[in-house]
């Protein structure tokens, strides 16, 4: 069976999340690996939610919000891209790709850049192959879980 | 501690989401999730029946917390909240997974749906057990509102409100309000005519008491939230004092320099300095810096020498100032298809082709040719053809209707007839009269004998075959009726351009945080129950910016979006959800790092207790805060480190 990746998606409920309601509306087809969990702003999203996802079965991270300069709360997608930028050597430390977590700025009528977004992600995880955390694809990767 | 008993209510939505997913199947599965006592699936879950059932289960079961699995959060969150409410429980216990826009209209159908509504429906289970009852806030709003575009639709908005003794601004960013209708001869199917209705519209918008228009404006910027929203408007620099001027139009007459006029749509010139027409609200002029002497070359100033009042100021810069408004109105209209694009038509090559635009100045008394309808040359034309659907109804263009060009060729071809007496030609896919009064004055138009082809017009040449087409333009259309190729030679040809969103509808849409439909007008809340209202709470929709419409129907939005302002503005207050962030003071090293990171700066350090404290009044509930809190001492209400990470494990479980 082809490898199918678990892909969890952190949506700001302004832009985002708002984008990838439209692709719904506007029945656009993307691939079904992405699990969406909404938040306010990513500035919510702790690296730990990130390395929580990962150590959990992740295959790779999406963190999605407005485009800088049009954060619902002025600037919390400044902190995100600021943590965002830190997080990488630190995968990079534990062994894990950094390419698998991604930070995305769609907006709210942007329904086809969310499908564009999810579907070019899901294709760069696809040739990553697994995530080495994941033990369920005995994988003799570290384990943080 | 009580108990924690959920309930799960998955939502057919007709067959939206049954059509996909087994729905049955979901709750099944959910019945044996932890704490759920009980799972449903309904047809309409947001029904009136639907929430009853939530509201029995409440009753009767005891559950405490609630789990809908249906559509977005963005739609039905708070009708459901609501049915949690009048049952007596806290609507923060409640969780919404998103099973129709981010799954069943989304994907192929197959099994992998069904499995994804499931980690769905587990992720909203797992973190509903976590959620807290939260306290619901009411804050004051702002009772001013924001109209953005001063055309037909704008105005219209305005008076509604400002008539209830309400402040209403007008951000027009043409140097007058009117809009297109200002542009219009004759208005379809009464042939009144626009200015006779409109002016008066206008000045009635001019001296109202609770309306101020902002002329010559732009929005920059907003902040805030529904009911609080702050807007920096720029206004751009007129160099010309609007509390000096007197409206004499010295200047105007003066002037030496000209560009093509914006308002006759590039049929006529007006001068660098201008009103865009004689009836402009307000009447004061406006310096074209890309066609002024002055500012092109450093020399010139002409009107400055012959303004009695004083009042040309080059020096003049822009100006920016800010607005606290609790709601927005958006009526920022259309802009019209660019014929030249077809050039089969050939607009711009053929100086007797005219766009529906160009047509209505050269039809209106105030317009270039002062209401005579007239070729390049001054000649009356002895025919004109009609070309409906530029642009429109064309897979290549523009898939939709336009909606009004039907009914302006109509008025068109009553107009050419009763001035020049001349042939008229209609070439149309279908003829599509809907509204009140529209077939009548089509069976009218009829009689008074138009020439109607049915077919799409191929092409418009001046490529003669024969004596009698000689020195004409050739309209090569099929007739679809009778299975003919046409040739039919007219002395002008109009093309009824397609209606469609500005050209800035892209950025205007991502300032105000609105969605655009797959055509690119901005997308209502509901198609057929919500049109005024838009999925950012506060931001409503009028006329044509929502999509193609006519005068009619774009004043009775404009009042439905009035309606809802005022809704808000009669309530005074607005509840504001309980999302907030709070700081465990026993946790909290007072490392201050929150406190530069706010951006409301709603969290201060307290220095007697040498911690941070937060300001439930001016927090936004963003989570910043909670997210960079290195000691875990803030709580992002309904957003906790808890409740998101239980949702993660459901997601990936």
């Amino acid at each position: 069976m082809s490898f199918e990746p678990k892909i969890v998606g952190f949506l700001c409920n302004w832009c985002s999340y708002a984008g990838a309601d439209l692709a719904g509306t506007s029945r656009m087809q993307y691939s079904p690996n992405v699990r969406i969990i909404r938040v306010m702003c990513t500035g919510r999203v702790n690296p730990l939610f990130v390395l929580k996802a990962l150590s959990l079965g992740a295959d790779g991270v999406l963190v999605s919000g407005c485009h800088p300069g049009d954060c619902h709360y002025i600037k919390g997608n400044l902190s995100a891209r600021r943590r965002f930028v830190g997080m990488k050597p630190f995968l990079e430390a534990m062994g894990i790709e950094p390419e698998r977590v991604r930070l995305e700025w769609i907006g709210a009528s942007e329904g086809a850049k969310f499908v564009e977004a999810v579907n070019s992600f899901v294709q760069t995880i696809k040739e990553l192959g697994p995530s080495p955390l994941d033990g369920r694809h005995n994988c003799s990767g570290a384990q943080i879980c | 501690m009580e108990e924690v008993k959920i309930g799960v209510y998955v939502c057919h939505c007709g067959t939206n989401i049954a059509g996909t997913v087994d729905v049955e199947e979901v709750a099944k599965y959910a019945e044996i999730l932890p704490h759920v006592v009980v799972s449903r699936h309904y047809p309409y879950t947001c029904s009136d029946p639907g929430q009853d059932l939530i509201k029995n289960d409440i009753k009767e079961l005891g559950i405490n917390r609630v789990v809908v699995a249906s559509c977005s959060p963005r739609l039905h969150e708070k009708t459901f909240q609501g049915a949690l409410r009048e049952a007596g429980l806290n609507p923060y216990l409640f969780q919404m997974a998103n099973i129709r826009e981010h799954c069943s209209w989304l994907h192929e159908p197959g099994p992998e749906l069904t499995e994804k509504a499931k980690r769905m429906v587990k992720a909203a289970v797992n973190r509903v057990a976590h959620h807290q009852p939260l306290e619901i806030r009411a804050v004051p709003i702002f009772p001013a509102t924001l109209v953005v575009g001063g055309g037909i639709t704008g105005m219209q908005a305005a008076l509604e409100i400002a008539n209830s003794n309400h402040m209403v601004y007008i951000v027009e960013r043409e140097p007058s309000i009117g809009g297109h209708m200002a542009q219009f001869d004759k208005t379809f199917p009464t042939l009144d005519c626009a200015a006779c209705i409109l002016t008066p519209k206008m000045t009635e918008v001019a001296r109202h008491p609770f309306i101020r228009i902002l002329p010559y404006s732009e929005v920059d910027e907003i902040s805030g939230f529904v009911g609080n929203f702050r807007v920096k408007i720029r206004r751009k620099p007129r160099y010309v004092d609007e509390g000096k001027c007197i409206g004499c139009l010295v200047c105007q007459e003066k002037c030496p320099w000209t560009a093509l006029s914006e308002f006759d749509a590039g049929t006529s010139k007006r001068k660098a300095i201008y009103t865009p027409f004689a009836q402009a609200v307000p009447n004061i002029p406006v310096i074209d810096a890309e066609h002024c002497a002055y500012f092109l070359k450093g020399k010139c100033r002409a009107c400055e020498k012959f303004c009695d009042a004083d009042a040309i100021n080059f020096e003049q810069s822009e100006l920016i100032f800010e607005l606290d408004v609790g709601n927005i109105i958006l009526a920022t209209g259309f802009d019209t298809f660019d014929a030249s694009a077809i050039p089969q038509y050939g607009y711009g090559h053929y100086p007797n082709v005219f766009t529906s635009l160009e047509f209505e100045r050269l039809c209106s008394p105030t317009g270039p040719t002062e209401g005579h309808i007239m070729l390049a040359d001054g000649r009356q034309p002895d025919s004109v053809a009609i070309v409906h659907c530029v642009g429109s109804r064309d897979k290549n263009y523009h898939e939709y209707c336009s909606r009004v060009c039907c009914m302006h060729a109509l008025k068109y071809s009553h107009l050419i007839k009763e001035k020049t007496g001349a042939d008229v030609y209609q070439m149309y896919i279908d003829m599509r009269c809907f509204g009140k009064g529209y077939e009548e004055f089509y069976d009218r138009i009829q009689d008074e004998g138009v020439n109607f082809i049915r077919g799409k017009v191929a092409k418009v040449t001046d490529e003669a075959i024969s004596e009698e087409e000689k020195g004409k333009l050739i309209v090569l259309v099929e007739d679809t009726l009778l299975g003919n190729m046409l040739r039919v030679p007219v002395d002008m040809v109009i093309l009824c351009v397609a209606l469609e969103p500005r050209k800035d509808a892209g950025e205007v849409a991502r300032l105000f945080h609105l969605g655009r439909s797959a055509d690119g007008f901005f997308l209502e809340r509901h198609p057929k129950l919500d049109p005024a209202a838009t999925m950012s709470e506060g931001i409503l929709i009028a006329g044509c910016c929502q999509g193609p419409k006519d005068i009619p129907d774009s004043v009775a939005q404009a009042s439905a979006a009035a309606a809802r302002a005022l809704a808000m503005i009669a309530r005074g207050k607005i509840e504001v959800p309980a999302i907030t962030a709070s700081i465990d003071e026993t946790k909290c090293s007072g490392c201050k790092i929150c406190n530069h990171l706010c951006p409301y700066e709603a969290i201060f350090f307290d220095d007697e207790a040498k911690v941070s404290r937060v300001n439930q009044v001016l927090c936004q509930g963003c989570g910043v805060c909670a997210a960079a809190c290195p000691s875990g001492a803030i709580t992002h209400n309904y957003f906790t480190a808890a409740e998101i990470t239980a949702e993660i494990e459901g997601v990936l479980a």
